[in-house]
């Protein structure tokens, strides 16, 4: 019987949340899970939010997570973290990655970034794990693998063997920046 | 073998399984994929038409030639072609016929959110509702077999969180293509009054036969659990049924058109409380009331808005139907003393177009009838220069209607409209306004694409779906055609320029058409070098600010322009007036 595991990935557009949960799909089916996600189309590409809701089990029904379902909150952005961190379960983890993308009303001067998120998030989840996945993936050798960083944070957390998450992530990612992914997840499977 | 698919490439792989050839839509969230899908299969035909309409007629034709077709829309787009649907209704089909009619509660991505199961019931045609992806699939061959046993289209209507979603589906190999032989029969399809009402009269008859196969349907099925409890449900809402109320009884009707009359009273009969649980309006519920059989739905449970477990969860518990589940209490807990988390509304990208174009109509503080498409967002802080949007072409009619109507705003009224709007209904509201005299100035944002749904091809842009070259028509000549004499051709990224033909065409006192072309920036693939900001002649009067572009913040009272994200359009150089921000690289960009 495998246990159900509810992940909600959440960020900006741009940012890789989506090939993110299509090798976690993919790691997720090899490990025979039946899955469901659902992905909100259309505004991505218009600097919107975008939320990726990712549901295991042995049967899945709704593609939808309930409020204070998830068991992970992959948060790629922390402003977004903290919007759709109600939908942590109290014994959830949320990964934050520290990056911050202002919003448009930020930027205009309509609304403040709100300070100490991370210090927020850290007093309200028993399960924090704070990343700055942009430095390590520099480091990696491609700073456009902040999105496998994270992913590989996550991974060692969820019930699946490592080999099952590099060969998904082998399968996804195209082979010229494979080196630098394949040291993204290590970097993010081996933190703290 | 299995893949994860979302609904819409679900019913793209059932069309290609069950022998679907033609296939045409016009885009629109959240059915576009099903096309963009389809059309990679081998050996099958699909085209983006210029709007619904003509996308379901392009579908009669292939029917009554002895394809089996597919048309697809949103929900909206079922309006545009209603017209032919209620009287495709009445000739019936020849190849099998399916409408895939998606819907979008929670307007996710919508000007509405009417429930498109009101047209299946309208037209007197079969409905199909899929829950997951494997039904979705499964059900484009039920809807191809019905629709060609019974002689008539059938609408398989999705919403976005089955559209959207992906889940498990058993792949199958290619399905049998067959054209059935096409014979004239006029008191069939030439619906004249007198051969109309022959047909009128096969409708009723054939809905009598569909009531029957209904109850005999494998997608209209009982699960038996705990009796004191009953559910009827149909479409995404079993899912969270199934999962808020696990031991409820389940009815799911995957034909919700027309009902299982029969199967609906055994199952009354067996519980002791019955309640629909369907998104939108009560559909089945009103219809199982008329069946006086005792039932709630919409009491319990709200008529707008997307639906799910923790909405079912909470309020069948409130009703006392359901012992309050622990996580439905979680949500208050972790929210409470939260910093404010300032929205991230989808904004115009750096570098488009459109945001000159209405930096400029602000600029002249015109009244500005507004359409669909990415430059819709236009209407939202800061720049706010839209004052209305209601539908598909709607912005150069209701122009015109103002004008006619208040002599005083007819010279401060523009009408804008995209390219691809313009091609799917702003055509007749243009040709409208020349017959009747007008004086309206209707602009055209031409940015070559269909962007806000993601790039497709159309009319204007010299390919089509399939990625073959198509003639492109010439806005221009297209308009002149329609009795326009003053037709100007503007870069929206030239801010003074602009602002001069507006001026002009304003005040011209008749029909004036203003191009304001420029490609989406998305499909600008070498971007220039990023503006500089020259931080001693800043004094950070955030005019720049105004232009609501992504890459621009204040910081310091300096403005600060973002590198990586900056396209170097230019138009924050145009609009600052110290001359703090600079062309990047060495300056020629």
């Amino acid at each position: 019987m495998l246990k159900p595991v509810d992940i909600l990935m959440v960020g900006v557009g741009g940012q890789g949340t989506i090939l993110a949960s299509k090798i976690l799909a993919q790691a997720a089916l090899e490990t025979g899970y039946d899955i469901k996600v659902s992905e909100i189309h259309g505004m991505a590409q218009r600097g919107g939010s975008v939320v990726t809701q990712v549901r295991l089990g042995e049967k899945v029904f709704s593609p939808l997570i309930p409020p204070g379902g998830a068991d992970v909150v992959l948060a790629f952005e922390k402003l977004e973290g903290l919007r759709l961190m109600s939908f942590l379960k109290p014994d959830g983890t949320i990964i934050i990655n520290e990056q911050e993308i202002p919003p448009v009303p930020v930027l205009v001067g309509a609304a403040e970034y709100p300070p100490g998120i991370i210090e927020y998030i850290s007093s309200a989840a028993r399960n924090v794990v704070a990343v700055n996945a942009l430095a390590i993936a520099e480091k990696c050798g491609n700073v456009k693998a902040a999105n496998v960083v994270l992913l590989g944070v996550m991974a060692c957390r969820l019930p699946f063997a490592r080999e099952v998450w590099e060969r998904a992530l082998a399968d996804r990612v195209p082979a010229k920046v494979l080196e630098a992914n394949k040291a993204a997840f290590a970097a993010g499977y081996e933190y703290e | 073998m299995k893949e994860l698919l979302s609904g819409n490439e679900a019913i793209a792989r059932g069309a290609y399984e069950s022998g679907v050839t033609v296939a045409a839509a016009y885009p629109g969230t959240p059915s576009t994929e099903i096309l963009e899908n389809f059309s990679r299969y081998p050996g099958v035909y699909a085209e983006w038409a210029p709007n619904e309409k003509v996308a379901l007629e392009v579908g009669i034709g292939a029917s009554l030639a002895g394809a089996r077709t597919l048309v697809a829309m949103k929900h909206v787009g079922v309006n545009v072609a209603a017209d032919p649907l209620l009287t495709f209704a009445y000739t019936g089909v020849n190849g099998g016929f399916i409408l895939v009619s998606a819907d979008d509660p929670g307007m996710h991505s919508s000007q509405n959110e009417q429930d498109n199961r009101n047209y299946a019931r309208f037209a007197k045609i079969p409905l199909l509702e899929p829950s997951d992806s494997q039904e979705a699939k499964e059900m484009v061959e039920l809807a191809l077999d019905i629709s060609e046993q019974f002689d008539t289209p059938v609408m398989l209507r999705t919403t976005t969180r089955v559209a959207h979603s992906q889940s498990l589906v058993e792949i199958g190999g290619p399905g049998a293509r067959e054209l059935r032989p096409y014979q004239k029969d006029p008191q069939k399809y030439l619906m004249v009054p007198a051969f109309a009402r022959l047909r009128r009269a096969a409708l009723e008859e054939r809905l009598v036969r569909l009531r029957e196969y209904a109850e005999q349907s494998p997608f209209n099925f009982i699960e038996w659990r705990d009796q004191s409890l009953g559910v009827i449900t149909s479409g995404i809402s079993y899912q969270y049924v199934r999962e808020a109320l696990p031991q409820a009884s389940v009815l799911k009707i995957g034909m919700t058109n027309p009902l299982p009359e029969a199967v609906i009273r055994r199952f009354a009969a067996g519980v002791k409380r019955l309640v629909v649980v369907e998104e939108l309006e009560p559909f089945i519920q009103e219809q199982v009331s008329s069946m006086g059989i005792a039932v709630t739905g919409k009491e319990l449970i709200p008529n707008s808005g997307e639906l799910d477990t923790g909405i079912l969860a909470r309020n069948f518990s409130e009703a006392g139907l359901l012992k309050m589940p622990v996580n439905a209490e979680a949500e208050g807990s972790t929210r409470s003393k939260a910093p404010a988390a300032p929205g991230r509304p989808p904004v115009l990208c750096s570098g488009c177009p459109h945001r000159g174009l209405f930096y400029a109509l602000k600029k002249l503080k015109l009244t500005v009838a507004g359409d669909i498409g990415c430059y819709t967002l236009s209407g939202l802080p800061p720049l706010e220069a839209m004052d209305w949007c209601v539908c598909m072409g709607a912005s150069i009619g209701a122009a015109h209607g103002v004008s006619k109507a208040n002599p005083a705003m007819s010279g401060h009224t523009v009408a804008v409209i995209g390219d691809s709007t313009f091609l799917h209904s702003g055509i007749t509201g243009l040709l409208n306004m020349v017959y009747n005299n007008g004086s309206g100035t209707v602009i055209i944002l031409d940015n070559r694409t269909t962007a806000m749904t993601g790039h497709q091809q159309h009319p204007g842009t010299g390919s089509t779906l399939m990625g073959t070259a198509a003639p492109a028509v010439d806005l221009e000549t297209l308009v002149k055609a329609l009795g326009v004499k003053r037709v100007k051709v503007v870069n929206p990224l030239d801010l003074a320029k602009t602002l001069a033909v507006l001026r002009e065409e304003t005040a011209a006192g008749e029909p004036s058409v203003v191009i304001s072309r420029c490609p989406c920036v998305l499909l600008t693939k070498a971007a220039k070098p990023a503006v500089l900001v020259e931080k001693d002649k800043c004094i950070g009067c955030k005019v720049c600010l105004r232009l609501g572009c992504p890459s621009i913040s204040v910081k310091d009272r300096k403005a600060l322009v973002d590198p990586v994200s900056c396209t170097g359009c230019g138009l924050c150089i145009q609009v600052c007036q110290e001359g703090a921000l600079v062309k990047g690289g060495n300056g020629d960009a």
